[in-house]
């Protein structure tokens, strides 16, 4: 059970506490319907996935409710930083 | 419990029990003093049926031990007699099952961690009618026909014929496996805990206790704990060494003392760090029962802990290992190291007349402490040219005679226990047999590096010792004494003392062990045993590699060597060895294999702790549970609610009560708890914006005092959940969900609102535990209410759609005109605190009006005469709403979903649309899940046109009905199509999906 | 060699000394006409079927570790063909018939052991899916029937069908013909039968890259031991897969978990048929060894470290311990992790890519060992034709693009 760093708590808290939610900054076209079938099933399905650093959000459901993003190594699954959405990714 | 075992005991005792006279002979192989037993208490105890004595402290192992007793199992290829190798949990050979009836068989248990006590009950495994006279050891007269991997090569019979699955698996089925499982369910209870530390020590041996000291010294809240009964590890055979000038035994004593003393350090016995988990998790199985002849019922037998530790220190030891000659598995031959702990721990001679077979210096202080107690050390065979050291010097100083570059070629039995072993040396080929009653061996020790190793630590080879050594750790982990390399006391606790900062302890008298690599003769053959449990012989490590299996996991899964209940303990860095001989290569070309948790096997009870029945997942119940259980509701699971199925009155089934349920309900008026519907809040300027993005039908343009139904799309366009918008204020809305999206539906909405649109004005709350809700449906529901109602409920003052806060019988409520019947309904929704009184107001009324209460399976009909869809039935996450005929609201711009219902696939024509089917019987009710074709007798792999959704008998229509999912099928009305049961195929008609009063006339009376 | 009752006694007059290597252990040479990316039984399954019924003889494995050490030596071996989809139904049927043959194709017992898988319902809606299964199934010709309580306790006795447990068993589905095989055997036999043809097996040769020519076709693979150039790339990488695929430029819709797994110390045998439970999330048979092999659920995040949490293993044998209470006594002897590549509507993806000549087969998510055989060889004549087998050519990249999606997942609410 990971051990994930709530940026809104400013707390290290278990998993359990937590509800993972995908990929991080994955950008919603502004105009989905401008978008082609191919540029939104890129958006809807395609991820990065890759092993080494991703960029992921949870939701602090049993805590303060909040989505965060998280930066985690998926070969060591150590987290290297916590964050806000809407925040750079550091 | 196991019928046959206890029947067989009862004859052995008759026959062989140890009585004479009257009396059980005591022991004949405990020393007359020394160790740490007490010797005061005589525990009786049986094993297969015998009864012995033993002594408070023991093991069954050391009892064993000490009544003479070597042959304790038999292996599981060969059922070859096999007797106790070692002292702790790397043991092979010695599996048990410990018997304490009603349930409570243990199978599998070493024998050398099983504590003994007043009464217990052992017998001996994987042998048939005993023990000692095993017909499975037949098996050994086809042993050259059984290699590594014979399986793999034969027994698969004729083509065609299923031979192996028909025949040969059954065979080998009934040989596998080693003890039996209980057949009457485990009566005990577990538990579990959390805990967090600074320091978690794991292995209360001289480097633990040093760093728990350190630990403790310093104030590091401290967890120190140690899988056996007494902690202290090797200390606790300690006999010669001082620590810091004191008895090595004496400091043990005081340091455990000092650790009890301090309020911020636990010391946890009996219990294994058995595994490492990512961040910093340990996994802890505490023992607390089994060694207890009468536990308590109040205690429960196992506890899991889950430590969560700022800094994890290993200190889990080394474990010995044989040496892999022939004849290396009989009854009597052991360990050294472990020969050494049963007498100085538990004052027990494994033998009378002991020869010695080393590669390692550690063995010459078995062989001079052997002496000390009067044990006839025979000859100490060093497979070494040369045995210098200071151990060998002073054991030859002793007159022990050593015999340097020796080998053991061979052991005989008599009876089931060694009588003698057959010595040569290196390269003259003289050969000579030995009188010994045991033989104790020791090829070197393997650093315990698994939970370091599991923590996702690096390994390092160091060729001179032969061993791997913890290379780079995890954070926050490190490794201390013997399993880090430390080879003599003093440098275990130098090592756990510096892991805490702490002063390091003093250490005189121990004569040091030179470290050297292990032996192995790359040609050694025979029964030359590398894995004891699963019966794997060095040829059989030879075959594999020559068959191509080089890497050290295709060696290990293709022989199963490592991959007994010991997980290779003993013997895996033989089997490495062997393999790299074979191959030619380095042993670190060829890798190590995984670590892997636990470090000794969990209990399944352990594991699952308390979460058994209601405890397995909550359970949860409206606030009107009590109202309908009163009533004589049969339940339904429905996610985590208990839902009111249906109320069977005097005689009735489930089909006679829901049509009674739906004719009165459409007749006069039904009741009906909605609580479990889930229900957001919306809050905010910004809420209508919000909701209208979120949900397929225009909600900015509902007015307040309004409601409309309303679906929720994934972004992938299809169906997620359904529900009533409520606009309570401009700014206000109730919104509900179904009863198993509740929280998904708030975490979508709640994922948008935070990161999607943050700009927007909004915030959610969820009330579907705030508000319980009662349904009050049907033609007179108007009728019941009313005169309850402090307000006008007329159709006029309130419509269909509408929604308006009331009180009803003096409750505050928010009722809402919603019909999910297709009557004229009224959903009143209630504070949870009221709800009971609420009932009692409504429900004699109900009953005054000819109504009734009525259950999720009427509400399912009701529904279903109407057309309504239910979200997970109608629809499975494949489902479009224009599947279902709904269309987007007018005038609404992007909502999440609604680009993907553009692409080419959602627009195709032959997509599943709901419909009706009406069956040609009208008394036949369709089966859910059936699937539809166009041929009355579809062959085999014809391709389904849809699938029967839902399907009851209507009580309004007097027939059955039908929702269905079918492809085209809007342009399909009136069609004639087939339905194949197990029984033929059933005529059915394609219809509109509304069977009931499709222009909605009563549900606007 | 060819093995059978005799040369094992011929070999054991030889103290076994005579056998030969299973697989050559070969060297990568500088071109193919097919390489292979991924050693588990996938990959070694479509290299037999391109030897043996494709006509190519000029192929390559790759694989960065040792073969079959990937899922294929980590899963729980259950086989099954009651899918809900025609096309899900057809790939599994397809490998199910595959399978009631495979050892005696490839000549190596595999133990195939069509046992039964019985999958349990626990809810109302858990039957209504059941029941969808098993009419979907029947009219597909595939074998699923429907037990009550009582039938299902017939089938595997130590099953609690008693209301004590929380979610008391409702009833059953059971595919007679589904079962189990010997895991390793699979891709042992694969990789002894392709060596046998010409296929070259290179084991510890990661692959580093995916080399493309001007014209946007790919050209070869950049290894650890060198570039082997060839016209057409398999990539069967399992949970790396959207690694591989990235080296070509190509994105994936697909995401990489841990799925533990753990086996019971050894019993005589007490389970006869592989129990599937959902709702509750059980998995469970028993090997021919005598440990009960347990399937657990995925953690909640991605992650290529084939590790996972502890209270994975605790959930799924609280859900073990509820429906077999006869077993709590019994103990966890290891545990393990695989990595599993989800798709987002959890079936596969087999198939060309936008890159001319590579081909890829991924996204078995937790279902991927009972398809070994169908998967490789739908696989191989895709590859060799150069357009999708019939079977397969619903399983393409682009339904994630057109919303022609096969969901396994969402129609079902069975996992695999």
């Amino acid at each position: 059970m990971l051990l994930i760093p709530c940026p809104f708590c400013a707390m290290d808290r278990p998993e359990a506490e937590f509800r993972h939610a995908g990929e991080a900054h994955l950008t919603r076209p502004p105009d989905p319907a401008a978008a082609d079938d191919a540029a939104w099933a890129d958006f809807l399905y395609h991820r990065a996935n890759p092993r080494g650093v991703i960029a992921e959000r949870w939701r602090h459901v049993h805590g303060c409710g909040r989505f965060i993003n998280v930066l985690r190594d998926t070969v060591s699954d150590r987290i290297l930083a916590s964050y806000r959405p809407g925040e750079k990714r550091p | 419990m196991i019928g046959s075992p206890r029947h067989e005991g009862m004859m052995q005792r008759l026959l062989v029990g140890r009585m004479f006279q009257g009396r059980l002979l005591p022991e004949s192989m405990r020393t007359a003093d020394g160790g740490r037993v007490e010797r005061r208490t005589d525990i009786r105890f049986s094993f297969d049926g015998a009864d012995y004595l033993g002594c408070g402290g023991d093991t069954l192992a050391s009892a064993l031990l000490a009544n003479g007793v070597h042959l304790v199992g038999r292996s599981m290829k060969y059922h070859r007699p096999r007797g106790i190798v070692a002292a702790g949990a790397e043991e092979p050979n010695a599996l048990v099952a410990v018997v304490r009836g009603g349930g409570r068989t243990t199978p599998n248990l070493r024998a050398t961690q099983v504590e003994l006590f007043e009464g217990l009950e052992a017998h001996s495994q994987n042998r048939w009618p005993s023990l000692n006279t095993d017909l499975g050891a037949l098996v050994a007269l086809a042993a050259p026909l059984l290699p590594a991997g014979f399986y793999y090569k034969t027994m698969m019979g004729p083509r065609g014929l299923g031979l192996w699955h028909r025949v040969f698996e059954p065979l080998v089925r009934r040989a596998a496996g080693l003890g039996r499982a209980p057949r009457v369910a485990d009566p005990d209870r577990y538990a579990r805990y959390y805990a967090h530390c600074d320091v978690l020590v794991a292995g209360a041996g001289p480097a633990g206790i040093a760093a728990a000291l350190a630990a403790g010294r310093g104030g590091a809240r401290t967890i120190l704990c140690d899988e056996q009964a007494e902690p202290g590890g090797a200390l606790l055979s300690e006999i010669a060494a001082l620590i810091d000038g004191i008895p090595a035994r004496e400091w043990l004593a005081q340091s455990l003392a000092e650790l009890a003393a301090m309020p911020h350090v636990r010391v946890m016995p009996r219990t294994t760090a058995f595994g490492c988990y990512p961040h910093n998790m340990v996994g802890l199985a505490e023992r607390v029962t089994d060694h207890l002849a009468a536990p308590s019922p109040d205690q429960p037998r196992e506890r899991l802990w889950r430590v969560r530790a700022r800094r994890i220190v290993l200190a889990t030891g080394a474990i010995e290992r044989p040496l892999v000659f022939p004849g290396n598995d009989r009854p009597g031959v052991m360990l050294a190291g472990a020969a050494r702990e049963y007498l100085l721990r538990w004052g027990v001679k494994v033998g009378s007349r002991v020869v010695i077979a080393t590669a390692c210096d550690t063995a010459y202080r078995a062989a001079l402490d052997l002496a000390t107690a009067g044990v006839a050390v025979k000859l100490v065979v060093d497979l070494r040219a040369a045995a210098d050291g200071p151990l060998p010097q002073a054991a030859r100083a002793a007159g022990i005679a050593v015999l340097a570059g020796g080998r053991v070629l061979g052991t005989h039995l008599r009876g089931k226990r060694l009588d003698s072993v057959l010595l040569g040396r290196g390269d003259d080929g003289r050969r000579r047999w030995f009188d010994c009653d045991a033989l104790l061996m020791c090829n070197g020790w393997t650093p315990a590096v698994h939970l370091h190793a599991q923590a996702r630590g690096a390994l390092r080879w160091e060729g001179e010792r032969g061993v791997f050594l913890p290379g780079e750790p995890a954070p926050g982990v490190e490794s201390i004494g013997a399993c880090n390399g430390a080879t003599d006391l003093a440098m275990a606790l130098a090592q756990g003392a510096a892991s805490g900062g702490g002063a390091v302890p003093v250490v005189e008298g121990e004569v040091p062990a030179l470290p050297g690599p292990a032996h192995v003769d790359a040609a050694v053959a025979g029964d030359a045993f590398v894995d004891f449990q699963n019966d794997v012989r060095a040829d059989d490590v030879r075959q594999a590699v020559a068959e191509g299996f080089h890497a050290i996991e295709h060696v290990k899964r293709y022989t199963a060597g490592g991959l007994g209940t010991d997980q290779g303990k003993t013997g895996n860095m033989n089997l490495l060895a062997l393999a790299a001989a074979a191959r030619g290569t380095p042993i670190p070309e060829l890798g190590t294999t995984t670590f892997r948790p636990p470090y000794t096997p969990v209990s399944f009870g352990t594991l699952a702790g308390p979460a058994r029945g209601e405890m397995f997942d909550p359970v949860r119940t409206t606030p009107l549970h009590a109202q309908a259980v009163a009533e004589g509701a049969v339940f339904e699971d429905v996610g985590q609610w208990k839902r009111a199925r249906y109320f069977p009155q005097a005689g009735e089934d489930m089909h006679a009560a829901v049509r009674r349920e739906v004719a009165t309900t459409r007749a006069a008026a039904g009741l009906f708890d909605a609580s479990t519907l889930g229900k957001i809040e919306v809050v905010g300027p910004d809420a209508a914006i919000f909701l209208d993005r979120l949900y397929l039908n225009a909600i900015a343009t509902l007015k307040p005092g309004r409601c409309r139904y309303g679906v929720m799309l994934s972004e992938a366009g299809f169906v997620m959940d359904d529900g009533v918008m409520a606009r309570l204020a401009p700014d206000r809305f109730h919104v509900t969900t179904t009863t198993s999206g509740a929280a998904h539906v708030l975490a979508h909405m709640e994922d948008y609102r935070q990161t999607e649109w943050p700009e927007l004005r909004v915030w959610l709350t969820s009330t579907t535990e705030h508000w319980a809700v009662l349904a009050v449906q049907g033609p007179r529901a108007r009728d019941v209410l009313a005169p309850l109602v402090a307000g006008d409920i007329s159709a006029a003052a309130l419509p269909h759609m509408a929604v308006r806060d009331l009180k009803v019988a003096g409750i505050p409520a928010r009722m809402m005109r919603v019909s999910f019947s297709g009557e004229q309904g009224f959903e009143v929704n209630a504070p949870a605190r009221h709800a009971p009184a609420l009932w009692d107001a409504l429900r004699p009324r109900i009953a005054a009006a000819g109504g009734t209460v009525y259950g999720t399976e009427a509400m399912h009909v009701l529904r279903a005469e109407k057309g309504y869809i239910i979200v997970g039935q109608e629809t499975d996450g494949t489902v479009t709403p224009g599947d279902l005929g709904m269309a987007i609201g007018r005038g609404k711009g992007d909502f999440i979903g609604r680009r993907s219902l553009a692409r080419p696939d959602m627009l195709a024509a032959d997509r599943r649309q709901l419909v009706g089917l009406l069956s040609d019987d009208p008394a036949l009710v369709l089966e859910e899940g059936a699937q539809i074709v166009a041929q009355s007798a579809p062959p085999p792999g014809t391709k389904a046109l849809g699938h029967v959704t839902s399907s009851y008998f209507s009580p309004a229509l007097g027939r059955s009905i039908a929702l269905a999912l079918l492809a085209g099928g809007r342009e399909r009305t009136g069609e004639r199509l087939f339905v194949p049961l197990a029984r033929g195929s059933i005529g059915v008609a394609v219809a509109a999906p509304v069977f009931l009063d499709p222009q909605g006339g009563r549900l606007h009376v | 060699m060819r093995f059978s009752l005799l040369s094992l006694l011929r070999e054991s007059l030889r103290g076994h000394r005579g056998w030969p290597a299973q697989w050559r252990d070969a060297s990568p040479k500088p071109a193919y006409d097919v390489v292979i990316v991924g050693a588990g039984g996938h990959g070694l399954a479509t290299a037999y079927y391109l030897a043996a019924e494709c006509g190519l003889r000029n192929i390559a494995v790759v694989e960065k570790g040792w073969l079959g050490g990937g899922n294929t030596a980590r899963n729980t071996t259950v086989i099954r063909s009651n899918y809900l989809w025609e096309e899900s139904e057809a790939i599994y049927e397809h490998s199910m018939k595959l399978w009631q043959d495979l050892s005696h194709a490839l000549n190596y017992n595999v133990m195939y052991s069509p046992r039964g898988v019985m999958m349990l319902a626990h809810t109302v809606h858990d039957m209504q899916v059941i029941r969808r299964h098993v009419h979907a199934n029947r009219l597909a010709g595939i074998d699923n029937e429907l037990l009550s309580p009582r039938e299902a306790q017939a089938f595997c006795p130590i099953l609690n069908i008693g209301r004590d447990i929380r979610y008391p068993v409702l009833g059953a589905a059971l595919q007679r013909r589904g079962g189990t095989a010997r895991h390793d055997a699979v891709a042992w036999g694969y990789a002894r039968a392709a060596s046998a043809l010409g296929v070259d097996i290179i084991q510890n040769c990661p692959v580093t890259g995916l080399r493309r020519q001007q014209d946007g076709a790919i050209a070869g693979v950049e290894t650890a031991r060198g570039f082997i150039a060839a016209p057409k790339i398999g990539v069967v990488a399992a949970g790396h897969s959207s690694v591989l695929m990235a080296m070509a430029g190509v994105r994936m819709p697909l995401e990489s978990f841990p799925l533990q797994a753990l086996v019971s110390e050894p019993v005589k045998s007490v389970m006869p048929c592989v129990v599937m439970s959902n709702t509750i999330h059980a998995y469970m048979s028993q090997s021919d060894k005598g440990e009960l092999v347990i399937g657990a659920g995925t953690d909640a995040y991605p992650s290529y470290s084939q590790a996972g949490g502890l209270h994975i293993a605790s959930d799924t044998l609280e859900a073990v311990c509820e429906l077999f209470p006869t077993l709590r006594r019994l103990r966890m002897m290891r545990s393990w992790g695989g990595i599993v590549d989800v798709t987002p509507d959890r079936s596969p993806i087999i198939g060309r890519t936008p890159v001319p000549g590579l081909f890829v087969n991924c996204g078995w998510g937790t279902g991927g060992f009972k398809a070994t055989p169908g998967s490789g060889h739908v696989f191989a004549h895709t590859i060799a034709k150069g357009e999708p087998h019939p079977i397969a050519a619903p399983f393409t990249l682009d339904r994630f693009r057109t919303g022609r999606l096969i969901d396994e997942a969402a129609a079902a609410a069975v996992a695999h």
